[in-house]
């Protein structure tokens, strides 16, 4: 198998705001790398901090035993709230990509006036200026064009997929989300996967 | 869960322990829900019935572990699981265990939580084996969750014993995948044979079954010498690490980074220490790191060995300051102790540091969450009668979020319970206004003793049962209260209110949260009555009531601001402080359409004094 860094794995940390079904991603990741016949671990925190809280998931393919993924060896950020993507980033090493929903929900630290919200511009600059591939897309608009908004998180499963990051093969993908979805929603989904997918091959300029 | 044998599955550490009952055989299983253990209940939940397993959702952990260990006398296999700090309140009934032993396999589940993800404190629960005098199984990973489960329900028919089998957050919240091996029948009925000289721990008895457990001790000791949960990783090098559970994980995970050949003794039962596998690993190696989260539970035992068997051998661990004592161990916090301790270098990565401040996302209370609605007519309340000098003795569950800005409302918190505990000593000593808040699940387990106390000692205070129907913060358990249990079964519902005038309370209200006029007078009613006051706030969980709307194809109502109304006094952004609420770019106050739940509380002029805030009549958030 060949991770991003040649080390015959691959480790994708999912971020996010509690609410946002990236613990499902993860879980239709994992699912496509065991169809695949690939080892997969991840981990999950429950409990308290999912209440509109961060929820990060640390996720990993290959030959690996525990779930946490050391410093700076992340290859790839999945970012379900784009502030939460730039979070995450300081785990991040020289050789990360980062792949965000542009969506933007505001923590209740800038609600209730303790903070403020970042400018996004400026740190946007910030990350080109550190050499990071760093690509936001529109997950919410896609998901609705695929047929529902609760679809953000297989779009960016299928950007994942599209930017070459998990060593599974689509049919996998497909699978796992039959394994693990509702028969009525295996349609919408699988769209939203292929969409993604499309929308980040495009963004890189990668050909079909 | 169904899965067939050698089928492989993508399971959490939790769902494999689940699975691991079923191919165990397990006909009780009970317990209190805690993180990091809930998915074991929420799983069973599911599948009990089906498998002819019984299980319930117990009042608390002592209670539950009392009736898996009748289970277990009475020749039923059982279970009883919960977070580290359950085991504390469960302790009393565990202890005693250890002298009566058991008849059918009573595997007793601890779920530690190193780093305190979800928990009030790490405690390093290994310790409890120790106290017991009963063995120790800690599994690393989901596929040792299940398999090594089912050789300690083994083990615990084998020797007569109970097991303590104790994970951690990244263990039972790991997810990694798991081959099924077969299931096992249940049985969940049995039959009690009278043994009280063996049962009964009079004095009298228990004086002579501490021999006994001191015997059955020596029995283990070689249950642990040959267990095939002890294995050595790699041979031949000079340097040697002994560990076990998560910590184990990290250091595979970390080798390959130092660049250096270390022989890895993991133990999975980890007590009774097994003395003669170490005192060989050591014998066989000039240096030996400890590799072990939290407490120096095998490091003492590894260097009291070495002393008694006079070896030389250089050990390193957290006696001697090489390894940190608190929070989790990752792979790097592993790499960099080994690295300095060795006097190798580091081989840090440089990370990406972006240089900007960026604001917290600090876990709120959900948009409609009653609790909400209940703290700010608790502070309207102290307000309006201008009581300032309050102590606020909070509790554990969602509305010790009550803790953070705007409200404030959580002074001390020590465990489950403790709000009407210490609400107990602080009327006692100091003449401040006292005010105890507890959710109805916690008010069962462990607040009933404190108010029984409070109003015996005729305390001024008031209590604030935050009654959401539901044990929200682990996964929508049923408390008491409700009328249903486990799998979805009939179950006596026991009123709050009928317990809390039984114990003599005098002011008793139950108001509806949502509406704010009530509840607001309510409280300040029970703030100007002499005693002991109890205002039960009762709405169930927003999460739920959306749940069950959706079941029912129901729409979810929507509310927004009419600008040309709204006063911009931001009362609803940070004196409510419901998360759907934000002001745009141009200052003004909008609804999130995908956040807001529809509860309406924010349309009351005790939030919007203007009534600014109006149902939506486009978006309704549908099924």
């Amino acid at each position: 198998m060949s991770g991003a860094q040649g080390r015959g794995q691959v480790n994708i940390v999912i971020t996010g705001v509690g609410g946002q079904g990236n613990v499902t991603a993860g879980i239709i990741m994992g699912e496509a790398a065991r169809l695949a016949g690939l080892n997969a671990v991840m981990s999950e925190i429950h409990g308290l901090a999912q209440r509109g809280g961060v929820v990060s998931v640390d996720f990993r393919i290959g030959d690996v035993y525990g779930p946490i993924i050391p410093e700076g060896r992340v290859d790839l950020v999945l970012g379900f709230e784009i502030l939460e993507a730039y979070r995450a980033l300081d785990r991040a090493g020289p050789s990360t990509t980062v792949i965000t929903s542009s969506e933007r929900i505001t923590p209740s630290s800038v609600n209730v006036g303790d903070a403020k919200y970042p400018d996004l511009e400026e740190l946007g600059a910030k990350v080109a200026s550190r050499g990071i591939r760093f690509y936001a897309i529109n997950a919410p608009a896609i998901a609705l064009a695929a047929g529902s908004a609760l679809s953000s998180n297989m779009v960016m499963v299928g950007a994942a997929y599209g930017a070459g990051f998990l060593p599974v093969g689509i049919d996998d993908i497909r699978n796992a989300i039959k394994l693990h979805l509702r028969e009525t929603l295996w349609e919408t989904n699988m769209r939203a996967v292929e969409m993604g997918a499309d929308e980040i091959r495009r963004m890189m300029g990668r050909v079909r | 869960m169904n899965a067939g044998e050698n089928e492989t599955l993508f399971l959490l550490g939790n769902e494999a322990i689940a699975r691991g009952l079923l191919e165990a055989g397990v006909g009780f299983a009970a317990t209190y829900p805690g993180t990091p253990s809930s998915e074991v209940g929420e799983v069973l939940n599911d599948v009990a019935g089906d498998a002819g397993m019984y299980f319930e959702f117990s009042v608390n952990e002592k209670v539950a572990l009392e009736g898996a260990a009748a289970a277990s006398m009475s020749g039923v296999r059982s279970f009883a699981f919960m977070k580290h700090v359950g085991l504390n309140v469960a302790s009393d009934a565990f202890i005693s265990l250890g002298y009566t032993g058991v008849r059918a396999g009573l595997v007793v589940m601890s779920a530690d939580d190193p780093s305190m993800y979800s928990s009030q404190n790490e405690q390093d629960n290994r310790h409890y084996a120790e106290l017991a005098w009963v063995p120790l199984v800690e599994p690393s990973n989901p596929q040792e969750a299940k398999d090594f489960l089912t050789w300690a329900f083994d083990l615990s028919e084998r020797r007569g014993t109970p097991v303590l089998f104790r994970t951690t957050t990244r263990v039972s919240h790991m997810r990694g995948i798991v081959r099924a091996g077969p299931r096992k029948p249940a049985n969940s009925r049995g039959s009690f044979r009278r043994d009280p000289w063996h049962l009964s721990l009079l004095p009298a008895v228990a004086r002579r079954l501490k021999e006994d457990l001191v015997k059955r001790y020596g029995d283990l000791k070689l249950e642990a010498e040959s267990s095939p949960l002890n294995r050595v990783i790699g041979r031949g090098s000079e340097i040697g690490a002994i560990t076990s559970s998560a910590a184990y994980n990290s250091l595979m995970d970390a080798l390959p980074h130092i660049g250096i050949d270390v022989d890895v003794l993991k133990l999975g039962m980890s007590y009774p220490f097994p003395q003669g596998l170490v005192g060989s690993f050591l014998r066989d190696h000039g240096t030996v790191l400890i590799v072990e989260e939290l407490d120096p539970f095998l490091e003492t035992k590894v260097r009291a060995l070495a002393q008694m068997s006079g070896l030389g051998v250089r050990i390193l661990g957290k006696m001697d300051g090489h390894f940190p004592s608190s929070y989790e161990y990752t792979p790097d916090v592993v790499r960099r102790s080994i690295a300095d301790a060795l006097g190798l270098p580091r081989g840090d990565i440089p990370l990406v540091e972006i240089g900007a401040e960026l604001p917290p996302r600090p876990p709120v209370m959900c948009s409609g969450c009653p609790h909400r609605a209940t703290f700010y007519a608790v502070a309207l309340a102290l307000r309006q009668l201008k009581l300032r000098s309050v102590v606020f003795a909070n509790d554990i569950g969602c509305y010790g979020m009550g803790f953070y800005k705007p409200f404030e409302m959580d002074d001390v918190t020590l465990c489950m319970g403790s709000s009407i505990g210490t609400a107990n000593g602080f009327s006692q000593v100091t003449d401040q206004q006292v005010v105890a808040f507890i959710g109805d699940s916690t008010f069962f387990h462990a607040g009933l003793p404190g108010l029984v106390n409070a109003v015996h000692n005729n305390r001024r205070l008031l209590l604030v049962i935050m009654d959401n129907s539901t044990t929200a913060m682990t996964g929508f358990e049923p408390p008491p209260s409700v009328s249903y249990e486990a799998g979805n079964r009939a179950a006596t519902p026991i009123s709050i209110e009928n317990v809390v005038r039984a114990m003599g309370v005098n002011y008793v209200k139950v108001v509806d949260p949502y509406d704010l006029r009530g509840t607001l007078s309510a409280v300040k009613e029970a703030l100007t009555s002499d005693g002991v006051s109890v205002v039960i706030a009762r709405r169930e969980c927003a999460l739920l009531r959306d749940a069950e709307l959706r079941r029912k194809g129901e729409p979810i109502p929507v509310y927004e601001v009419e600008q040309d109304k709204c006063a911009g006094c931001l009362n609803c952004v940070e004196d409510f402080s419901c998360p759907s609420f934000y002001t745009n770019d141009e200052g003004l106050v909008e609804i999130d359409a995908n956040l807001c739940d529809g509860c309406g509380v924010c349309t009351q002029r005790l939030v919007c004094p203007p009534a600014a805030i109006v149902k939506s009549d486009g978006e309704v958030k549908g099924a």
